[in-house]
């Protein structure tokens, strides 16, 4: 494909690239220096099999442009739709799996094959585009919330589904765990400290019943995920929510957690308000990862686990370090 | 290193230590209403160690997914003696997944000494179904079918006439001996939602030539019917004294001419091949069956192999889909991944191991690496 010959010419001579999808999560992250080249991946499907639940697109493509493609034959890659205009190959390389990860898993496990351009333009494809691989390393879910900084994402097979026959919210006033303990595997328990909004897919009456039995009443929709000027997703044992949500009573935000997950979206609108919610997270063990505005605020706040490891792994597969420079913060080993 | 040592109900998260004998886990959580959903057929005795290292599968992984869906941390010693916890039990950990790396490395990144699984509730409605036909095609195009009607069953497999007949002769389950083909299929959650499933693999099941749709009555029949599959390794014996199973992944779509090659080559070689596999996965596991006093035979069985797996690859698919790759499969690499593919496998593995101490040249073959030199360590285990 002549696009991507130009795109791989494009890296293959730039001493740095930032590498930009949608341009939704600029701020997730470190900051890129300004200079490095911008580059783009092109969009398009590249093959659909309904029958083997596998689609192949580049990694430019919209989410939503994937979405409506499998809606025609009924089938869905559940990535996170927060925000439509998302491309898949930027869902992936941040690690983003949607609310409804509870149900049916992360991110990370949707992805079979990926081909990603390395720092000298080569061409490099990792697993296989069959539903189950295990023939030589698993490059897929390394390259999952590598943040573009191992390679670039040019094309990827995912793995498909059903889309869910009927699904419905509903609204309870226990907290998640409670919940859950009345339902067998609902899809999402969004608890904002106050009440717990459940989705439920599958068959109309086993919906019911499961709604009936564990006591929740019928909603339109889901509940609003934050929308401030600072927002930070964080990441807790499932177990410590609880003990969170004490916490977070005395920070100025607003927050919605994923139960029986232990993904908790949190919305500022002061920058000193995220970080004092990211102290509260950290009190609880877990981190905060800013996603948006906070420009003063430590992107990751802790330091990672297993740095010298992954710095190990950065300079393997990009030793001139000239992908998303800055992104994540790596140490450049001795060679 | 065979305890477990911890079992956290509310969360749903077990550490083990690698010894641990995978049936064994789930029976140790069945009575707090959760299982542990990889399966491998051989799961009286595989460990989850062992599971780890191959990203191990099992009927149950078409709707739960393969281990790597499973493990949430490890605590592992890497070759230089250091440790390192991967992963963890927070949905996300920051920077690079490389649990994700680790499971399925076949020991070559290190050697895990915690492992955390994640463990699932059982459902609380399961309908297993035995669908029998009088072709194999018959019988793969129900899979597709019941694909294509939007029923993903939590397990979808296949054994062909001869291993149907031997599993029957071993365990009595119950198996249509005059069978070309049989299909096992399992329904699982809540009622209405099997109930329709049931309902919906029934008439695509008969609208593709099933004779009889057999839906185990009770808990008892349903452990007889997988009891046939589960023995169909044990049954082998009853066919030849040895065999030699394959493991390699097809696109669903492309099952039943992949099935017909795989006769086809079996028997230019002379040799007996029986199919019992994960059909809804199109994880075909050949198994050529024979007897090891036979001279020449390991000539023959090797070459079948080969062309075999040549064969999954030439339609799309890959080497394993569940075994790994080993010594066995490693000089196969190339088929599936050009020189760039390999190369940046072979940094993968240097940057968990530089020197190659960890379980030595299994997975890549010799020359992954440009301007590679062979680099067995002095006293090894190989």
């Amino acid at each position: 494909m002549i696009e991507l010959d130009a795109l791989a010419r494009t890296i293959a001579a730039a001493n740095a690239v930032v590498v930009v999808g949608a341009g939704t999560k600029r701020d997730v992250g470190g900051a890129v220096p300004s200079g490095a080249t911008e580059v783009r991946v092109p969009a398009g499907m590249v093959s659909y099999e309904p029958a083997d639940m596998t689609v192949s697109v580049l990694g430019g493509t919209p989410v939503a442009l994937l979405d409506g493609a499998l809606a025609e034959h009924g089938q869905e890659c559940p990535l996170d739709p927060r925000d439509s205009a998302a491309t898949v190959g930027g869902v992936l390389a941040g690690g983003l799996s949607g609310h409804r990860r509870l149900r049916l898993g992360p991110a990370r496990d949707r992805l079979l094959e990926v081909r990603f351009l390395t720092g000298d333009g080569r061409v490099v494809r990792g697993g296989g585009p069959t539903v189950k691989n295990v023939t030589g390393y698993d490059l897929p879910r390394l390259l999952v919330g590598s943040l573009g900084t191992l390679g670039v994402i040019t094309q990827v097979t995912l793995r498909t589904q059903p889309r869910p026959q009927h699904s419905s919210w509903a609204v309870s006033d226990a907290p998640p765990d409670d919940v859950r303990d009345r339902l067998f595997r609902p899809t999402c328990l969004a608890w904002d400290g106050r009440a717990t909004h459940v989705l439920l897919e599958g068959h109309p009456e086993d919906i019911a019943s499961e709604q009936a039995r564990a006591g929740l009443r019928r909603v339109d929709g889901p509940p609003t995920w934050p929308e401030h000027a600072h927002r930070g997703r964080a990441s807790v044992r499932p177990g410590a929510l609880g003990a969170l949500a004490a916490r977070l009573e005395e920070v100025a935000c607003s927050w919605i957690a994923e139960g029986g997950v232990g993904t908790v979206h949190i919305g500022t609108d002061t920058e000193i308000a995220l970080a004092d919610a990211r102290a509260a997270v950290e009190a609880e063990s877990g981190w905060l990862l800013r996603e948006t505005g906070a420009p003063n605020l430590d992107p990751f706040g802790i330091a990672l686990p297993n740095f010298e490891l992954m710095s190990r792994i950065k300079d393997a597969f990009d030793p001139s370090g000239k992908l998303n420079p800055g992104r994540l913060p790596y140490t450049r080993v001795a060679a | 290193m065979n305890r477990v040592i911890e079992v956290d109900v509310e969360a749903r998260v077990a550490w083990v230590e690698p010894g641990v004998l995978n049936l064994d886990l789930s029976r140790m959580v069945t009575h707090l209403g959760l299982h542990y959903a990889p399966d491998p057929s051989s799961q009286q005795a595989c460990t989850i160690g062992g599971n780890v290292a191959t990203n191990a599968g099992g009927p149950h992984c078409l709707a739960a997914g393969v281990t790597s869906s499973h493990i949430l941390a490890l605590d592992i010693v890497l070759a230089d003696g250091s440790v390192a916890r991967l992963g963890g039990l927070e949905p996300d950990v920051p920077g690079l997944d490389l649990r994700g790396c680790f499971v399925g490395s076949e020991g070559t990144m290190g050697i895990a000494t915690r492992i955390a699984v994640r463990l699932q509730p059982n459902p609380p409605c399961v309908r297993t179904l035995l669908l029998d036909f009088m072709s194999i095609d018959a019988a793969a195009a129900t899979v597709s079918a019941i694909i294509a009607a939007g029923i993903v069953p939590s397990a979808l497999e296949m054994m062909d006439a001869r291993i149907t007949r031997a599993v029957e002769d071993y365990v009595r389950a119950g198996y249509p001996r005059d069978a070309e083909a049989v299909l096992l299929a399992e329904l699982d959650g809540l009622p209405a939602g099997v109930e329709a499933a049931v309902a919906v693999v029934d008439r695509v099941g008969r609208e593709h030539g099933a004779r009889t749709v057999r839906v185990a009555a009770d808990a008892a029949e349903r452990a007889l019917l997988w009891k046939g599959r589960k023995s169909a390794f044990g049954a082998i014996a009853r066919i030849a004294p040895d065999y030699y199973l394959h493991d390699a992944v097809v696109p669903r779509t492309r099952l039943v001419e992949v099935l017909h090659q795989v006769y086809e080559i079996a028997a230019a070689h002379e040799l007996i091949v029986v199919n019992v596999f994960h059909a809804g996965d199109g994880n075909l596991h050949p198994i050529l069956v024979f007897d090891a006093r036979d001279p020449g035979i390991w000539d023959r069985v090797h070459a079948a192999g080969d062309a075999i797996v040549r064969a999954c690859v030439a339609a799309g698919g890959v080497l394993s889909g569940e075994h790994g790759i080993g010594l066995e499969k490693r000089d196969l690499m190339p088929l599936v991944f050009n020189v760039d593919d390999l190369d940046a496998q072979a940094r993968l593995r240097d940057a968990f191991d530089p020197d190659g101490r960890a379980n030595p040249q299994k997975v890549l073959p010799r020359g992954s690496r440009c301007g590679e030199t062979m680099r067995v360590p002095e006293g090894a285990w190989v």
